[in-house]
């Protein structure tokens, strides 16, 4: 099984990148959950969800503790909140910047979502759309097939510049 | 209890005094809302609660149902606000308040008894302990901080949300008119009621600060626009308060026993009123609203504005 | 036809195959994107119900029992509170056999106020006469609420059934979703006794103290009678549409020295618990309840049994453990679990099989010395 705790902020689409993620995996012929942790609704706090992805049946509802991979879609949200607890010795951090990061004994990845976005003028009251692109560059880490990435987007998303800026973050992001 | 059949005359002239001893009410520095509270960015609930619980001060109990307010307060072990806040049932606030303000009035002591609502806990699921609050003369101050749907549950219709208004359960627009809560209010026949505005700190202030003069219910209605709610970007909050009250949609008066007195910025309004879509235009919840609609909400508005300049004007 | 979704949206899902005629509804946190998802399918023209957005739970149940007792198909959804404030009238949705069915999403009771996963609020309804099933993924609620409908309208029940979910933690994941053509296998309804202006009668009117007791029996006979049908219903779904569903989901019972009994999602997660457990050589099993009214005759002979309560009965004890010990005159060690959403893990389960003792009770969270 392999699990990945996505951290972002209400209203920037953290949840929804974890039902897209799921989704890309179901395609892919796996079986995936997703699952946010609410607190009341609140735009700009910090929240994190989960997703699970297994050959067999997910039976397990109870938080991820020791993830396998780390995404930070807000990278502000690392000053108040611990990205890295629980993450695997060895496991993968992909943070959303337009600058390298370095996490000592993990690897370490980055791809600008928001810069992305921006040149796409994807951008949702207020907030660039940093869900559908970083599905792009989780493709490019062999998380989730190009092909699957592509059909879950079109089956969430009408824009088709979504899958744009999944393409451009495949591009942008190192394998 | 109160002997009704003096209150009327020793209510006027107790209050007569106090006005004159609070001409010009200046706004006190000290804040009962502290540092991080967990409201959405523009917010226009605790903008209203900072000036409401500055006209109060601290001899004052909130009691709170299930709304936007509770999640704002923060989770425990902390509490945002510094005033006692009362959390009760959806449908209970005035009812808890009643008992509330029965005990302390017993006790000899003066607190101030503030239910705090939202508009679903006010017209919908609250209206029944609300009405028996104010048909029984229960001396509290019971305010409605109307953002016009379900904040807290994520933007669910309510008896406040306008005509033609999208919400999550009217995703092409509400069919029924809004409720006019503070016509229900009127026919209870209170001391005072009076409608304010969060765009509008001053005379949301000085309106508070009345109310909590006189003994026996009273009521505020506050317009509360709400970012995500009514989907405009969160800066533009007391903008959208103030387009409410220029476009007549939402009206700023006052009822001492039953005589309407029109706020000035309503007044001018009436007199030059600006076009209602100038209001409805910036907000996503009225995106691809039927012209027709935006007809019947123009004609509601004018028929409400001149039935309430005819009862200004009536002796 | 497959896809993904959460479970809320799931039980929508299925709403819209049986197309009530009235669904009568009031928001509440964790169960509001049920009824917004109705809300956009009735708008949409894709469920031609009838959508009354009511101004209170009490009297959202009471809007069902008028729109029920019409003959035509209801349903309604609420959580926690919501739950409770209707109390009186769900109560009468059963006295009235009235065939409505509700989602109920599993939420604490305050105060404080708390959103997240428990089960007294729908525990707090078992004397009503409501038939009871809890589910604990994604497709198990689509397919319960299915069938749940089928089971309330069959003429020898006509009882309403109420469909639980946990909130949060089943309410708002995503798991995969198969959806079916629900086709025949639900009937058209036929309520017996629907109002008909041509047959004119009165309705739940005063009635002595020579007669009461005998309307009383009739439900508790037609709650017996439903165990036969909710087996057939439940049969019939598997030929169909091949997914078995029983009055418990048992993992690995057989040949278990020790069974874990739980509801909902922790019910499920078990079994990950009894896979560790196994590793180690103790032989566990996990008996996920299902239907909790009717309440089934468990196969727990000879077996040591860890209950697992995710709600409590202040002054007496976990609900479950208590029913179960009236069933079997057995001890069992009775966990108190993930209240208010307390976090429970599989790790957790499997250290309360590893530290049981028979015969006592065990907060999680609060005893130490377990």
């Amino acid at each position: 099984m392999f699990e990945i705790r996505i951290h972002s902020r209400g209203g920037q689409g953290g949840v929804t990148a974890a039902r897209l993620l799921a989704l890309a995996a179901i395609h892919d012929g796996k079986y995936a959950t997703a699952a946010p942790f609410y607190g009341a609704e609140r735009r700009g706090a910090p929240i994190v969800s989960f997703v699970r992805i297994d050959d067999r049946p997910i039976r397990i509802y109870s938080q991820i503790k020791k993830p396998d991979m780390v995404i930070v879609l807000d990278a502000s949200v690392m000053d108040v909140v611990d990205v890295l607890q629980g993450l695997k010795a060895g496991g993968r951090v992909l943070v959303n910047s337009a600058h390298p990061r370095e996490f000592k004994g993990f690897v370490s990845g980055h791809v600008d979502l928001t810069g992305i976005a921006l040149k796409e003028n994807l951008v949702v009251a207020g907030s660039p759309i940093l869900n559908t692109p970083v599905i792009g560059a989780l493709a490019k880490q062999g998380i989730v097939s190009v092909d699957s990435a592509k059909k879950a987007i079109r089956e969430m998303f009408s824009d088709e510049r979504n899958v744009k800026v999944a393409e451009t973050a495949y591009e942008e992001m190192s394998a | 209890m109160i002997d009704p059949r003096s209150h009327d005359s020793v209510h006027r002239s107790f209050h007569n005094h106090l006005q004159e001893l609070n001409t010009i009410p200046e706004i006190p520095k000290e804040e009962f809302i502290l540092k991080c509270t967990s409201a959405c960015a523009g917010c226009s609930d605790s903008l209203a609660l900072r000036y409401v619980l500055k006209a109060a001060g601290p001899d004052t109990v909130l009691v709170v149902p299930a709304c936007c307010t509770s999640v704002i307060q923060g989770i425990y072990p902390n509490t945002a606000f510094n005033v006692p806040v009362y959390n009760i049932a959806f449908a209970s606030a005035a009812a808890c308040a009643s008992g509330m303000s029965n005990a302390f009035r017993a006790a000899g002591k003066k607190t101030n008894v503030i239910a705090y609502a939202g508009d679903g806990g006010t017209l919908d699921i609250g209206i029944q302990a609300m009405s028996g609050a104010f048909e029984r003369g229960t001396d509290f101050l019971y305010i409605c901080y109307d953002n016009e749907a379900y904040g807290n549950t994520g933007m669910q219709r309510s008896g406040g949300t306008p005509l033609g208004a999208r919400t999550t359960t009217t995703p092409t627009g509400k069919t029924d008119n809004k409720k006019d809560i503070d016509a229900i209010i009127a026919a209870h026949d209170p001391p005072y009621q009076a409608t304010a505005c969060a765009a509008y700190p001053q005379d949301l202030f000085k309106k508070v600060a009345k109310a909590l003069t006189f003994r026996g219910p009273t009521f505020i209605h506050i317009l509360a626009p709400c970012p995500p709610g009514w989907r405009y970007s969160t800066e533009k909050s007391v903008e959208m308060g103030k387009l409410a009250v220029k476009s007549g949609m939402w009206v700023l008066y006052e009822r001492e026993y039953g005589k309407l007195t029109i706020g000035a910025q309503s007044k001018a309004a009436i007199k030059k009123p600006i076009p209602l879509e100038d209001y409805l235009a910036p907000q996503g919840r009225f995106k691809g609203i039927d012209p027709k609609t935006v007809e019947i909400l123009k004609q509601r508005i004018a028929k409400n504005l001149a039935k309430l300049t005819a009862e200004e004007a009536a002796p | 036809m497959k896809k993904i979704s959460t479970g809320n949206k799931a039980v929508a899902e299925a709403v819209k195959q049986l197309v009530p005629a009235v669904v009568a509804a009031y928001p509440i946190t964790p169960q509001t994107e049920i009824v917004e998802q109705i809300a956009e399918f009735v708008s949409s023209g894709e469920l031609k119900s009838r959508y009354i957005a009511v101004e209170s739970e009490h009297s959202a149940m009471a809007a069902c029992i008028g729109a029920s007792i019409t003959g035509v198909r209801t349903f309604t959804a609420t959580s926690s509170h919501g739950l409770l404030y209707m109390h009186e009238m769900t109560n009468w949705a059963a006295g009235a056999r009235l065939p409505i069915v509700m989602a109920n999403v599993n939420r604490s009771l305050g105060p404080g106020w708390n959103i997240w996963a428990e089960h007294t609020d729908a525990l707090q309804e078992r004397d009503t006469g409501w038939l009871q099933v809890y589910v604990s993924t994604v497709q198990e609620a689509y397919d319960a609420t299915i069938m749940a409908f089928r089971i309330a309208e069959h003429n020898d029940v006509l009882l309403p059934v109420m469909v639980n979910l946990d909130g949060f933690l089943l309410s708002h994941i995503m798991q995969p979703l198969d959806t079916v053509d629900v086709g025949d296998f639900v009937p058209p309804i036929h309520l017996p006794h629907a109002i008909d202006v041509k047959n004119p009668t009165g309705y739940g009117g005063l009635t002595g103290p020579d007669q009461q007791f005998k309307f009383r029996w009739d439900i508790e006979r037609s709650i017996r009678d439903s165990v036969k049908f909710i087996e057939a219903t439940e049969k019939e779904f598997a030929k169909r549409f091949g997914r078995k569903y029983g009055f418990t989901e048992d993992y690995q019972c057989t040949d278990a020295d020790v069974i874990i009994v739980a509801m909902g999602t922790l019910g499920k997660e078990a079994e990950v618990a009894v896979d560790l457990l196994r590793k180690e050589g103790i032989r566990a099993g996990s008996m996920r309840l299902r239907w909790l009214r009717p309440f089934p005759k468990l196969d727990l002979k000879g077996k040591q049994v860890v209950v697992i309560d995710r709600d409590y009965s202040f002054g007496r004890g976990g609900i479950l453990a208590t029913e179960i010990m009236a069933q079997t005159k057995e001890d069992v060690f009775s966990v108190i679990a993930g209240l208010g959403g307390q976090e429970v893990t599989y790790e957790d389960v499997a250290g309360f099989v590893r530290k049981r003792r028979m015969g006592e009770e065990f907060w999680f969270g609060v005893n130490t010395n377990v």
